[in-house]
């Protein structure tokens, strides 16, 4: 039997969309059984819910023609099998323009599977979440409820014989246990292999995080050809052995270091990675260069599945206001400074306000402000305020931006370039759900 | 925190307890790394550039340490997680993101930057091993 070979090119809604080409030539040269789209971080689904909600035929990747329209014959015409969480709140949607894309294109009318179960909107769930979720939530400002599922579905619908899996709301690395499943016809209680198979889909989710991308440091870890970068593949053996490795012809790099990095990203205690499909258990993984732009992952370990469910719950948080002015020369600095007290003297009492000195402590400080209190006063001569604040009321947090505006007259000499943005903003918290409150299930188109 | 990096080239002996001399180097001369976030969580890898570096993390990256390197973002709990065999930690940093993404009025909700500033984190080590350590090479200008 071939070994099971994927490719990834997208790591998240808004990357490149002109590195799937070089993923699927070598797909097609090497034989490759999966490519992947990874495009729904937590907050995109709320956000594409939203879209829903004002659209009923939207809510699903924004891009998702432009991603498909380069790589859907060569897939279809080379067994390539897609599978993305690209239907983010809306898949049958996603699913349709597909089989639209696919007429425009003039290529065969491709198999198309959707997933559902994710979305969590029933009375009997509302009921049951109803007692999990902590009292501030309140239920009138949800936008939408959301159950990580796994890739037990995914893999059905590859073995029914789906050309593409057009799922919302799955775990990142099960885009890849799903395909690797139906491959070798693995059962979902194979932990060890289902552990390594979500490694390789962890390595792979965040496309070109494992190939030299959000890597490069100039003269300590320089990465050839960032322009270009190809996207990553992963070979995952029978026994579980990984290799990374990348599109032919392209910039990048992988290497022992980029894949360790990427290997440790968002992961919280290594023996004890969780998905809807495996515990997986990094705590003695091996990572050893095999070749240029070649790195070999062995010693993963797995364990029984969590009974949980993770399942993310958005709501709406009001307004977030931002604004920036800058100064440069004399004094630049003190007059940043003053030009906050200002704002903070006329609105300090009504919104709570987070101060940056863009040139001299911003992002490392914190919200309230402790950091800049002990930094002391300098000499700095090109320097940008910007301020934060956040309201539930419209009208409150749009104070910050008027204050803003008007330091073009009332506030110190020179400031320009003022900026001013006003967006709604979205909380979220996690609980966990019993797998039966959430039952997945897929369909063909 | 102190925002402003240990010198990176400042490996003036200072004398130890045990009265061995040591030199401060940033910890980017021994290891790289990377943050992840999930809500108000942040995690930070710190990967050896060499596997005979790696005790020196184990010995000088205490949570302790990186607790009080980040005390000004008032980190609830630090955990770290050691990963011998791709020499390696992972900390764990919980509270630290001022809500994280959804609720950070930081430009940087993520609390993407932080891995650059625990690799300012100063480690003190015997001149000699200071001496191999990779570093920023400049190039010349043309």
């Amino acid at each position: 039997m071939d070994t099971f070979k994927a490719g990834c090119a997208a790591g998240f809604s808004g990357d490149r969309i002109d590195g799937v080409g070089p993923v699927v030539r070598t797909l097609i040269e090497e034989g490759g059984q999966a490519l992947i789209f990874e495009t729904l971080a937590e907050r995109t689904l709320a956000l594409a819910q939203l879209a829903r909600n004002a659209d009923p035929q939207a809510g699903y990747e924004p891009l998702l023609a432009e991603m498909l329209r380069p790589c859907l014959a060569d897939c279809l015409n080379h067994g390539i099998r897609i599978v993305s969480n690209f239907g983010q709140a809306n898949p049958p949607a996603a699913a349709r323009r597909i089989q639209r894309l696919a007429a425009e294109l003039g290529v065969r009318s491709p198999r198309i599977a959707v997933l559902s179960g994710d979305r969590l909107d029933q009375p009997d769930q509302l009921d049951y979440l109803r007692t999990v979720l902590p009292a501030e939530v309140d239920p009138r400002n949800v936008v939408c409820i959301n159950a990580y599922q796994g890739a037990a579905e995914i893999a059905d619908a590859l073995r029914a014989g789906a050309d593409i899996v057009v799922a919302g709301r799955v775990a990142d690395p099960s885009l890849v246990v799903g395909p690797a499943m139906a491959h070798y016809g693995w059962q979902a209680d194979n932990w060890p292999a289902l552990a390594a198979a979500t490694m390789a889909g962890h390595l792979l989710e965040c496309g070109t995080q494992v190939t030299g991308g959000y890597f490069a440091v100039p003269g300590l870890k320089d990465v050839p050809d960032m322009h270009a970068l190809g996207f990553p593949l992963a070979e995952l053996g029978p026994d579980g052995d990984i290799c990374i490795s990348k599109a032919r012809h392209t910039g990048g790099c992988v290497n022992e270091q980029t894949v360790k990095e990427q290997l440790l990203y968002e992961v919280h205690d290594p023996a004890a990675y969780l998905t809807p499909d495996v515990t997986a258990d990094i705590s003695q993984v091996r990572v050893q260069r095999a070749g240029p732009d070649r790195v070999h992952v062995s010693g993963v370990r797995g364990r029984p599945r969590p009974d949980a469910l993770k399942a993310n719950v958005f709501t709406h948080g009001g307004w977030l206001a931002e604004a920036e002015i800058s100064y440069a020369g004399i004094q630049a600095e003190a007059r940043a400074r003053l030009a906050a007290d200002i704002i903070r003297r006329r609105i300090g009492g009504i919104l709570q306000l987070r101060v940056d000195l863009i040139g001299v402590l911003s992002i490392l400080a914190d919200d309230a402000g402790r950091m800049l209190q002990q930094h002391a006063p300098g000499g700095a001569r090109d320097v940008r305020l910007r301020m934060a604040a956040a309201h539930p009321d419209r009208a409150t947090a749009e104070l910050l931006l008027r204050e803003m505006n008007a330091l073009y007259t009332c506030g110190p000499a020179g400031g320009g370039g003022v900026r001013t943005s006003l967006r709604p903003r979205l909380n979220s918290i996690s609980v966990l759900v019993p797998r039966e409150l959430a039952p997945a299930s897929w369909s063909f188109l | 925190m102190n925002t402003r990096a240990c010198p990176p080239r400042s490996q003036s002996a200072e004398p130890t307890p045990s009265g061995a001399p040591t030199v401060t180097v940033p910890l980017y001369r021994l290891a790289h790394g990377r943050t992840g976030d999930k809500g108000d969580i942040s995690n930070i890898s710190v990967i050896a550039w060499r596997d005979d570096l790696f005790p020196v993390l184990l010995e000088q990256l205490t949570e302790d340490a990186v607790r009080e390197w980040f005390a000004p973002r008032r980190p609830t709990r630090v955990t770290r997680y050691s990963i011998a065999s791709i020499a390696a930690l992972n900390f764990v940093i919980e509270g630290v993101l001022d809500g994280g993404v959804n609720d950070a009025l930081n430009l940087d909700a993520h609390g993407k930057a932080l891995s650059f500033h625990l690799l300012d984190f100063p480690v003190p080590v015997p001149p000699e091993l200071a001496a191999g350590l990779p570093d920023v090479h400049h190039q010349k200008e043309t």
